[in-house]
């Protein structure tokens, strides 16, 4: 494995705390009422997004899912507009026209979260058109769960990607249930990577919950795309540590496999294990970034809750240009 | 001016404007070699390439997925599918994805995409290639869907749809592709998007019409006006958006109003422009607004007799119009 420097792997931990912590004040915020409908917590998925990202510019795009605060930290989304978004204020980033599940960020590249499942596969692919279009080494990054490899899109962009040798990545969180149903119930292959031999590109499995491996199958990849190698599927698998949705009974998993996962699997602490056995970072060091993410969370909030409530007023600018 | 056939407008006006613009490129099934089912891309893959003229896999989501993509990644897709009919595959993209990504993103992404169909019955293709698809698109705001029925409205108003900066659905009726011809102004003139037109001036009746029941009306009128009535025929060539105003005055002039249809007729368009009539021109109307549509079986039947009874005639819509000039 390349040696991750230091900086690099702070930077790593940093960005997976700020998720955690994003999602525990969401979860905090949806209990006291200010968030409304429904939030899907991205916690136990970190060490995906952020290891992927972790090699895209501002100006690579990517496509998320209704699962999708993590992607949008990890593509340098401002936690304040994000909180605001969810809060359903005039300062969030959709104006408060899509909670939680709708966050765009055109100055980051980030094409949106996605209430549709599968919605946003084709688009990223689309993207990825245009960086060969136009002969730019930009690359296109779709994630997507175990449930959205089941959609008949995902077969759809593979094979287009992979004939036009398209500089896009397809990431399958796999993180074990599409809603309530178990993958065991939905896939007649363990190893869902295995589909890639079926369109001619490369598959790779990888342990999603160590952001040293996420990090390093993504480096290859994105390298493969930005040199018009064409496109890989990832698979990572993870676990989300909250149920589909905030309130869901779960009643399709046990307490012990969740408190298995996080007890033996959790990427911040693996991370922060090997942050300091590595001597990347002392114990010093982490609680200094663990203040700091508090810190800019709670700055978040404060600037969220200041927003305006967002109004019907201007909703219909915007349909049509001009 | 030169006269051309619908099909030779659709042809000419891609070619002008993907030699203007670079951005454009045409993704569809058999667009490329074959130069699409019904040749209306017949020499773009020489022309230009098969990057820009792109023979996708039979993919219908993907192919417009792919066009959102690339229109927001910067470029002006054209996607074809091949039949109107094969857009189901497609709706998830088109209604959830491209209708409302620039509503979503505050205005940040727009879609310049334009999805062409060539669509409707007449030419015998029976369930799953004569389908009217208006209806479902003109729906929804963040489209607009426009179906204009000449060589001239088509080169206007594609060239406007080719420059818009928001997805259009583009309907060419395929049965009137090569039997209606007529006379296109020269030069890069353009109609824009939403303004009906009022093809033929009549103080009796007016009946409003797109498609191939535009072409069956404006004959039907003539039928009529040897026997002292005079029909007035609006071409309702864009649907969203919808020009009130026009279908309003018209309404107005005559009191008597007729909305003729190939679609379905319940839930059709013309549903809407009957209750747009109905809401805003009450009182100035001498009669019920009127529906001839479509039957209310699921879809296109395939032997001619069953075909005729479907599809919209100079004949079914002469005596609707007479029994209207005569309420």
């Amino acid at each position: 494995m390349s040696a991750l420097d230091r900086a690099t792997a702070l930077e790593l931990y940093r960005v997976m705390r700020t998720i955690r912590q994003f999602e525990a004040r969401a979860v905090q915020l949806f209990g006291e009422n200010k968030i409304w409908g429904t939030i899907h917590s991205y916690a136990g998925q970190e060490g995906v997004a952020v290891g992927v990202c972790a090699h895209l510019r501002d100006d690579d795009w990517i496509t998320s899912t209704h699962r999708g605060h993590g992607h949008c930290i990890a593509k340098g989304a401002d936690v304040g507009r994000m909180f605001a978004e969810l809060l359903g204020r005039e300062t969030g980033y959709c104006r408060g026209r899509g909670g939680s599940m709708h966050i765009a960020d055109t100055s980051k590249g980030n094409l949106g979260a996605n209430g549709i499942v599968g919605g946003g596969i084709p688009i990223a692919t689309g993207a990825a058109l245009t960086a060969t279009y136009t002969g730019s080494d930009r690359v296109a990054v779709s994630f997507f769960g175990d449930g959205g490899a089941n959609q008949g899109t995902l077969h759809e962009s593979m094979n287009l990607a992979a004939i036009w040798k398209l500089p896009v990545l397809f990431v399958c969180e796999n993180n074990q249930y599409a809603e309530t149903n178990p993958v065991k119930d939905a896939f007649a292959v363990e190893d869902i990577s295995l589909r890639a031999a079926g369109y001619g590109m490369p598959g790779v499995r990888v342990n999603g919950q160590d952001v040293r491996e996420t990090y390093r199958v993504a480096a290859d990849a994105v390298a493969r795309a930005r040199s018009g190698l064409g496109p890989t599927f990832i698979v990572a698998e993870t676990y989300r540590y909250e149920g589909h949705y905030y309130g869901d009974p779960q009643v399709y998993r046990t307490k012990d496999e969740i408190e298995d996962w996080r007890a033996k699997r959790d990427p911040l602490v693996i991370a922060r294990t090997w942050l300091t056995t590595d001597r990347l970072a002392s114990e010093a060091d982490l609680a200094r970034v663990d203040r700091e993410v508090d810190a800019e969370i709670e700055k978040g909030v404060a600037f969220a809750e200041a927003g305006e409530p967002a109004s019907p007023i201007r909703l219909p600018e915007d349909v049509y240009a001009g | 001016m030169t006269e051309k056939s619908n099909v030779q407008a659709v042809h000419d006006t891609l070619l002008g404007e993907f030699r203007r613009d670079e951005r454009h490129i045409l993704l569809g099934e058999d667009v490329g070699v074959r130069g699409g089912v019904f040749r209306v891309s017949d020499g773009f893959i020489e022309e230009f390439g098969a990057d820009r003229i792109i023979d996708t896999p039979v993919a219908e989501s993907s192919i417009v997925g792919i066009a959102i993509g690339a229109a927001i990644g910067g470029l002006r897709p054209v996607a074809e599918m091949q039949f109107a009919d094969f857009h189901a595959p497609a709706f998830e993209q088109i209604v959830n994805e491209a209708a409302r990504m620039r509503y979503r993103s505050v205005g940040a992404f727009g879609v310049p995409l334009v999805i062409r169909m060539p669509w409707g019955g007449g030419v015998r293709g029976a369930l799953y290639h004569s389908q009217s698809v208006e209806a479902f698109y003109a729906h929804v705001p963040g489209l607009k869907v426009v179906a204009p029925s000449t060589p001239a409205d088509i080169t206007g108003m594609l060239r406007s749809a080719l420059r818009d900066a928001d997805p259009v659905v583009f309907l060419e009726h395929k049965a009137i592709y090569r039997s209606v011809k007529g006379d296109v102004p020269d030069g890069d003139y353009t109609i824009p998007l939403g303004p009906a037109d009022v093809k033929r001036e009549g103080a009796d009746i007016t009946v409003y019409a797109y498609g191939i029941s535009l072409h069956h009306a404006l004959a039907a009128a003539e039928r009529l006006a040897a026997d002292g009535v005079q029909a007035t025929v609006v071409d309702v060539r864009s649907l969203r958006p919808l020009d009130a105003e026009t279908v309003l005055r018209e309404a107005r002039k005559t009191g008597k109003c007729l909305i003729v249809y190939e679609d379905n007729r319940l839930f059709g368009a013309g549903a809407e422009i009957a209750a747009l009539i109905a809401e805003e021109a009450f009182e100035d109307l001498d009669a019920p607004v009127m529906r001839l549509g479509g039957p209310e079986i699921p879809a296109m039947p395939f032997n001619k007799p069953q075909e005729d009874w479907f599809m919209p005639s100079p004949e079914k819509i002469a005596v609707k119009m007479r029994e209207l000039a005569a309420y």
